[in-house]
C-alpha cells in the first residue's frame, strides 16, 4: 500500500502542506494569549489567499504578492477589532461574521482571476546543502516562505518567554484588570495582537494560493483556518506545539493526497475526509485527561474588556 | 472624546431597532460596494428587496420562492438560537443539514418503488435523526471530553460533505441514471415526496415545520422553565448552576434540537425543492441561518422576520444576478456585511453613548 510513496519526497511535502497552518496558528496563538478569541481565521486567511494572488499576479512578484496578503488579512482582522475591541461585540459571533463575509468578499474579488498562474516563489539557493542526500531533499529545497514560517515560531516562543512585550502580552491575556490597572492599554494591545494575527493567517492564504496549490479558486482555503483554530487548543497555546501541530496534520493530509494517487482501495472521499476526522481525535485527546487543555488557556480568553473607570 | 456607560439592562427600544438600523446601514455599505462594481446602486438595491416581490414580470416567480427560501433558514435558525442563548455554539449546522437530507432520503430511496402512507412520515423521523446525530457527536465529546465544540461541529461540516460526495457518486446514485453523479429524483416517486401543498405559495410540509417550530419556541421560551434555563445558563452561568440546571443536559437539549430542526430543513429541501440528493446539494443554509438567528436577535417571533427578509436577498441577488449581471458572490458579501453592521450596532442597546469631560476621563 505504502510501496509508491517515497519517504523523502512525503516529508519534503509536508513541510510545504503546513506552511499555511503554521503561519495562522502562530497568529492566532498570539492573538488567543492577549485574551482575545479570533473565530475568523478562515474569513483573513481566504482574503489573504485572494489579496495576495491578486497582488503577485498583477505585480508579478511573489514578495509583492505576500504583502498583499498580510495587508489582506490584517484589513479583516480590524473590522474584527474594530467590532469587539471598540463596539464590545460578541467575540464568537464577530469571528463566524468574518468568515462568512470573507468568504464572499474573496469570492467576488477573484472572479476575474479564475485560471491564472500566480509568479513562482523562488527556492532559496542553499548550494550544496541541497545536494546532501535525503536531508538535501527534505530540509534544504524549499522557497524562503518555509524557513520563515520556522523562523516565526521561534521569534515568538523567543518574545512570548523573553521579553518585555511577550510579559504584558500574557499579563493582558490573563486579567485584562490587573493590567488595566497597572496602566497597560489593554485595548491598543489587544488591538496590535489582533492585526499581527490578521496579517500571519493572510501571509498563510497567501501561501496555499501562490504556491500550494497555486492558482485562485472559490473557497481555496477548504477549511485550513479552522484547523488552524484547532492546532492553538492542541499546543496547548505553546509556540513549538503548535509546530508540531501543523506537522502532524500536514503529514496526514500529504499522506491521504499520495494514498489517493497510489490509488489507494480506499474511496477518495473517505481519504479526504481524514484530516478533519483525525483533527477532532486530537482535540479529545487534548481536552480530556491528564494534560487538560483547558488548564493552560488564558484565563481572559473570549471576555470583553470594558473599563469602567 | 465619547464613553460608554453600561445600561442597567438592555435597552428595549434599541432591541427592537438595532435589526432595522443594520438592515439599513448594510444597504447603503452595499450599495457603495454595488456601486464600485459598476452598477446603479439603486438599481440594484431595489432589484434585491422590492422587485422579487412587486415587479410586474418576475413577482409571480419569486413571490413563492419566498416561502421556499425561508423554510429551511427559519427551521435551522430556530434551533440554533436556542443554543446561543445558552451560550452553546453549534455552528456546524450546515454538517447536520446534510445528514438529515442523506439519512431521510436515505430511507426513502430504500422503499423505491413501492407506494406506501407511512414512507414519508418515516423519511421525517429519519431525517431528524440524521441531524440528531452529527449534532449528538459534537455535544457528547463537549460533556464527555470537554472538547471545544465550535470546532468540532465545524470540521463536521468538512466530514458531511465529503460523505454527501461518497454517497451521491455510491450508495445512493440512481441506478438509471447513466453514471451521472446524484440520486433519484424524489419529487418523481410520489410516496416520498414533499410537494407544493397550495400552489403557487411555495408553501411545502418544511415551511409548516418551520412555522410551527417558531410557535413552539416562542412557548418554550416564554413559558416553560427550560426555556427559563436556557436563559438563565446564557446570562448567569453561575446562578444557573446554583438554581439547579444541569450544564450537561441543557448542550445535550440545545445541541439536540438544533441538530434535529437542521436535519429536518435538510429533508424537506431534498424531497422537496432540490428533488434530489447531488454533490453540491448543499448551498450554504446552514450558515446564513447562523446570520438569520442574529438578526432576529434569538428571539423566535424575530427570527421568523429575519428569515423571510434573508430569503428575498437570496432571490433579489439570483434576480439581480440575471438582471443587473451582479455576481453572485456580492449577495454573499452583502450577508456577512449584514452580519458585521448588527453586531456594530448592538452596541447601542447594551451601553449608553455620552460625551467624557476632561476631568472625569483620568
Amino acid at each position: 500500500m505504502f510501496g509508491g510513496i517515497d519517504p523523502a519526497l512525503l516529508i519534503a511535502s509536508l513541510m510545504v502542506a503546513s506552511v499555511p497552518i503554521i503561519l495562522a496558528a502562530i497568529g492566532e496563538l498570539v492573538v488567543e494569549r492577549a485574551g482575545v478569541l479570533n473565530l475568523g481565521v478562515e474569513g483573513m486567511m481566504i482574503m489573504g489567499a485572494v489579496c495576495g494572488f491578486i497582488v503577485s499576479v498583477q505585480s508579478g512578484s511573489a514578495v509583492l504578492g505576500f504583502v498583499g496578503g498580510a495587508l489582506g488579512g490584517a484589513a479583516m482582522a480590524l473590522i474584527f477589532g474594530l467590532l469587539t475591541q471598540f463596539m464590545l461585540a460578541n467575540q464568537v459571533a464577530s469571528g463566524l461574521a468574518l468568515t462568512l463575509f470573507g468568504l464572499g468578499l474573496s469570492s467576488l474579488m477573484g472572479q476575474s482571476f479564475v485560471g491564472i498562474r500566480p509568479p513562482s516563489t523562488g527556492a532559496v539557493p542553499l548550494g550544496p546543502l541541497a545536494d546532501i542526500p535525503f536531508f538535501g531533499r527534505v530540509l534544504f529545497s524549499h522557497d524562503w516562505v518555509v524557513y520563515a514560517s520556522i523562523a516565526s515560531v521561534a521569534a515568538t516562543w523567543w518574545v512570548l518567554k523573553a521579553t518585555r512585550t511577550g510579559l504584558i502580552l500574557r499579563a493582558v491575556g490573563e486579567s485584562h484588570d490587573a493590567a488595566h490597572a497597572l496602566g497597560y492599554k489593554v485595548r491598543r494591545i489587544r488591538m496590535l495582537a489582533i492585526l499581527f494575527g490578521g496579517a500571519m493567517a493572510g501571509l498563510g492564504g497567501a501561501y496555499i494560493s501562490m504556491v500550494r496549490v497555486p492558482q485562485w479558486t472559490d473557497g481555496i482555503t477548504s477549511g485550513a483556518g479552522w484547523i488552524a483554530l484547532a492546532i492553538v487548543v492542541f499546543a496547548a497555546w505553546r509556540p513549538w506545539r503548535a509546530l508540531i501541530g501543523a506537522y502532524l496534520f500536514g503529514g496526514i493530509s500529504v499522506l491521504q493526497l499520495n494514498l489517493q494517487a497510489a490509488g489507494a482501495r480506499i474511496p477518495v472521499e473517505y481519504l479526504s475526509m481524514s484530516p478533519y476526522v483525525i483533527t477532532i481525535l486530537v482535540l479529545v485527546i487534548m481536552s480530556s485527561g491528564k494534560g487538560k487543555a483547558a488548564l493552560s488557556a488564558p484565563a481572559n480568553l473570549g471576555q470583553n474588556f470594558h473599563a469602567s473607570r | 472624546m465619547l464613553r460608554l456607560e453600561k445600561r442597567p439592562s438592555p435597552s428595549r427600544f434599541w432591541q427592537g431597532a438595532t435589526p432595522i438600523l443594520a438592515v439599513v446601514l448594510t444597504m447603503i455599505a452595499g450599495g457603495l460596494m454595488f456601486a464600485a462594481l459598476g452598477k446603479n446602486p439603486f438599481e440594484a438595491i431595489r432589484t434585491i428587496f422590492w422587485d422579487p416581490l412587486f415587479h410586474p414580470q418576475f413577482a409571480s416567480y419569486s413571490r413563492p420562492q419566498l416561502l421556499v427560501k425561508a423554510g429551511p433558514l427559519i427551521l435551522i435558525a430556530i434551533g440554533l438560537s436556542l443554543g446561543f442563548r445558552a451560550g452553546i455554539w453549534n455552528i456546524g449546522a450546515e454538517g447536520q443539514y446534510i445528514m438529515g437530507a442523506l439519512f431521510g432520503a436515505g430511507v426513502g430511496l430504500a422503499f423505491y418503488p413501492a407506494d406506501l402512507w407511512f414512507i414519508f412520515p418515516l423519511m421525517v423521523i429519519a431525517g431528524a435523526f440524521g441531524g440528531w446525530i452529527w449534532a449528538m457527536i459534537p455535544a457528547i465529546l463537549k460533556t464527555k471530553f470537554n472538547t471545544n465544540e465550535i470546532l468540532v461541529s465545524l470540521l463536521m461540516v468538512y466530514i458531511a460533505q465529503n460523505f454527501l460526495s461518497s454517497m451521491s457518486l455510491g450508495l445512493l446514485r440512481n441506478p438509471e441514471g447513466g453514471g451521472f453523479p446524484g440520486s433519484r429524483n424524489l419529487s418523481q416517486y410520489p410516496a416520498a415526496s414533499n410537494p407544493e401543498l397550495i400552489a403557487g405559495t411555495g408553501m411545502h410540509w418544511g415551511v409548516i415545520a418551520a412555522f410551527m417550530a417558531v410557535i413552539a419556541a416562542y412557548i418554550l421560551l416564554q413559558r416553560h422553565i427550560l426555556g427559563f434555563h436556557i436563559k438563565l445558563a446564557g446570562q448567569a452561568p453561575r446562578a444557573a448552576r446554583y438554581a439547579g440546571v444541569n450544564p450537561t443536559g441543557l448542550v445535550l437539549l440545545c445541541m439536540g434540537i438544533s441538530g434535529a430542526l437542521a436535519g429536518l430543513a435538510g429533508l424537506f429541501e431534498v424531497s422537496g425543492p432540490a428533488g434530489q440528493i447531488s454533490i453540491d446539494f448543499n448551498v450554504g443554509y446552514g450558515f446564513t441561518a447562523i446570520i438569520v438567528a442574529f438578526l432576529g436577535r434569538l428571539n423566535p417571533i424575530g427570527i421568523l422576520l429575519a428569515g423571510l427578509l434573508m430569503a428575498l436577498t437570496y432571490i433579489g441577488g439570483e434576480l439581480a444576478q440575471f438582471m443587473l449581471g451582479l455576481p453572485a458572490a456580492a449577495i454573499q458579501a452583502f450577508q456577512g456585511m449584514l452580519l458585521f453592521f448588527l453586531l456594530a450596532v448592538d452596541l447601542l442597546s447594551n451601553y449608553r453613548i455620552r460625551l467624557a469631560h476632561k476631568k472625569e476621563a483620568i
